[in-house]
């Protein structure tokens, strides 16, 4: 097997634990979200949802648990979106010369810039993980070891086909665009939408219709129940709506991932069969 | 298969690149042997990084075909790919590896064990005397640095054939010739070369054969002392009272090959040896009454050469050396 790929994760990784502000504002910034946003947050949605009635024999979780969930699906989702920059970089610096006038098959570089934003995305949603339970979000709640290590696993899953897909779409935006203020404002264009028409923040239960046809093509928040059904559980109630799902439901989710990933794949390996860099 | 059975590393037959509508490759042939030092000679925008982008199957064939090592850029981009080794002309260095590190991902790119990545990098680092900064990073290096180590990483899969675009583009005089040095050492052992370059004096030191190019056309090609010599041997400069009268007769002189004139004087290409013809030039110019002012007696330069066939000097030498190199030549 061609390894080649590995040689352009192995570069994007030198250069991430190289740039140690980048590394550690890749870290922090989540971990506040969390910390601001979350506790604010679940100050207010829980006043507010205390006076309702809770469904017997059905957990309920504060809203810090709720969107713990969210936050690690936000932040990989912006990592992600992000993740393919170096390349719009590499070409505007002349550097993809090197890489494209190499007999490497020019999908090595879209698997490796793909493989090494999937490990970052790896290490924050463990650093917000391990953050949250140090802040009081109440994930594996109840679970015995092995459970516990079986839901982290899923979750790494979902995030790292979540992450590939996302970065898969980084790497044809970069490769098509000409400078970095334009890739940055597509981004931003883009992450609003999926940003939200997600369940990430809030339940999509009360969506007008559109928004919640809109949400549920939205891979946002086929991650996000992953992710809450692993740490959660699959039946609880958050802000007074009760959550449950099924097994069935949570394949279907994963499966989402893999064919939103393989598009984007597909997509990725056009537009770089098509760039030339002078 | 490495190598063509003509014995040809690249072959170039009617290549034409277009920019919008700019024509940077206007119909361009050419072939180059294998274990030969070959180079573009011409000025700004005269379509030498386009070949070369070309050749290393960096922009798309529009027109024509090329053939590098055996491999035709279009058909097998990826046999191309392995077999060549690129300096570019612009600096395509990742400013945060480091050296050590460059050549790494080099080698890597190339799938080259890691052992023998290792060696090569050592030896490298030696040949192109960068011992000492194996582990700085490429921002911290001077200028000729970075171009020594671009060099290097050119060299570091050992390649049949290797693009220099401009290899020796803003450095020093010594680390040129330090440079130059190399290219003949890694071309001794069996690299093909081909490079690309506006100085005169690289094309004419470093070079078995050279073509002139303009305006996205081969003006013409041959070895360095060819293209000299079809200007004649000796080429002499002169002043006089009356530049006119003194051509008309000189043209009558039979190892006068060509006369051109200059704003202020008179080129004479010569068949012969120059040192005899020129006292009697004098003599008879001086019979007839037309007094001389300056005269200068030199062997043609590959300035004259370019200068010769482009009809003007490289466009980017800057405007108060535009008058001819012929002239500047005979002020010396
Ligand atoms: N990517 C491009 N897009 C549009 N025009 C281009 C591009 N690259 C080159 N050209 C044009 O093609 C022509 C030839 O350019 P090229 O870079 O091949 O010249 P060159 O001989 O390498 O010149 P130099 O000595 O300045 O490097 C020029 O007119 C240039 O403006
Ligand atoms: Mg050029």
């Amino acid at each position: 097997m061609n390894t080649g790929f590995l040689t352009i994760y192995w570069r994007d990784m030198l250069r991430f634990v190289r740039f140690r502000t980048l590394l550690f504002t890749s870290l922090v910034q989540p971990a506040l979200w969390l910390a601001f946003f979350g506790v604010a947050m679940s100050n207010n949605f829980d006043r507010l949802t205390a006076t309702l009635p809770t469904i017997p024999g059905v957990p309920t979780v504060g809203y810090l648990t709720f969107i713990g969930a969210g936050v690690i699906a936000m932040t990989t989702l912006f990592t992600s979106l992000f993740g393919g920059t170096v390349l719009l970089f590499d070409k505007n610096w002349g550097l993809m010369r090197e890489t494209l006038s190499s007999p490497l098959p020019r999908i090595h570089i879209i698997i490796g810039i793909g493989l090494s934003g999937m490990t970052k995305s790896f290490i924050q949603a463990t650093v917000i993980m391990l953050f949250g339970l140090l802040i009081g979000v109440r994930f594996f709640d109840g679970y015995t070891l092995s459970q516990t290590l079986v839901s982290v696993f899923g979750i790494l899953v979902f995030v790292g086909v979540f992450s590939l897909g996302f970065l898969f779409l980084s790497g044809a935006i970069a490769i098509s665009m000409e400078s970095p203020e334009g890739m940055q404002a597509v981004i931003t264009l883009l992450t609003m939408p999926f940003f939200f028409t997600s369940n990430a923040l809030y339940p999509v239960e009360s969506f007008p219709p559109l928004l919640r046809v809109l949400s549920t093509v939205n891979p946002l928040t086929h991650l996000v129940s992953g992710i809450r059904y692993f740490a959660i559980g699959n039946n609880f109630s958050a802000i007074g709506i009760q959550y449950v799902y099924t097994p069935n439901d949570i394949l279907v989710s994963f499966l989402a991932l893999l064919t939103f990933a393989a598009i984007m794949f597909l997509i990725a390996r056009w537009r770089f069969g098509k760039v030339t860099v002078t | 298969m490495a190598v063509d059975i003509s014995g040809n590393t690249i072959e170039v037959e009617n290549l034409e690149h277009s920019f919008g509508d700019v024509k940077a490759v206007d119909g361009i042939s050419f072939t180059v042997r294998k274990g030969e030092i070959f180079s573009f000679l011409g000025p700004n925008g005269a379509g030498k990084s386009t070949v070369i982008n070309i050749l290393t199957t960096l922009l798309r064939l529009q027109k024509g075909t090329a053939k590098v090592a055996g491999h035709d850029v279009e058909k097998e981009p990826e046999k191309v790919r392995e077999s060549i080794g690129i300096v570019f002309q612009e600096l395509t260095l990742d400013r945060d590896m480091t050296v050590r590190e460059t050549l790494e991902y080099h080698g890597r790119l190339y799938s080259m064990p890691k052992e023998e990545r290792r060696r090569r990098t050592e030896e490298l680092l030696r040949l192109v005397q960068l011992e000492g900064k194996g582990d700085t990073r490429t921002k911290y290096l001077s200028g000729g640095m970075k171009r020594r180590l671009e060099i290097a990483r050119g060299l570091m899969t050992r390649p049949k054939v290797l693009f220099m675009d401009e290899p020796t583009i803003g450095l020093d005089p010594q680390t040129r010739i330090r440079i130059w040095e190399y290219v003949r050492e890694i071309n001794r052992e069996g690299t093909t070369i081909f490079l690309t370059t506006h100085y005169m004096d690289e094309a004419d030191q470093l070079s078995d054969r050279i073509s002139i190019i303009d305006h996205g056309k081969i003006i013409i090609t041959g070895k360095s002392w060819e293209l000299k010599n079809k200007l004649g041997q000796d080429l002499i400069y002169l002043e006089s009272s009356d530049n006119r009268a003194a051509a008309e007769m000189l043209r009558e002189l039979g190892s006068v090959k060509e006369i051109t004139e200059k704003p202020k004087g008179l080129v004479l290409m010569l068949s012969g040896d120059g040192t005899h013809l020129l006292p009697k030039l004098m003599e008879m110019l001086t019979g007839r009454g037309i007094a001389i002012t300056t005269v200068n007696l030199k062997k043609p330069s590959m300035d004259d050469v370019f200068v010769h066939y482009t009809g003007r000097e490289l466009r980017d030498e800057g405007a108060e050396k535009l008058s001819s190199a012929i002239i500047r030549a005979g002020k010396r």
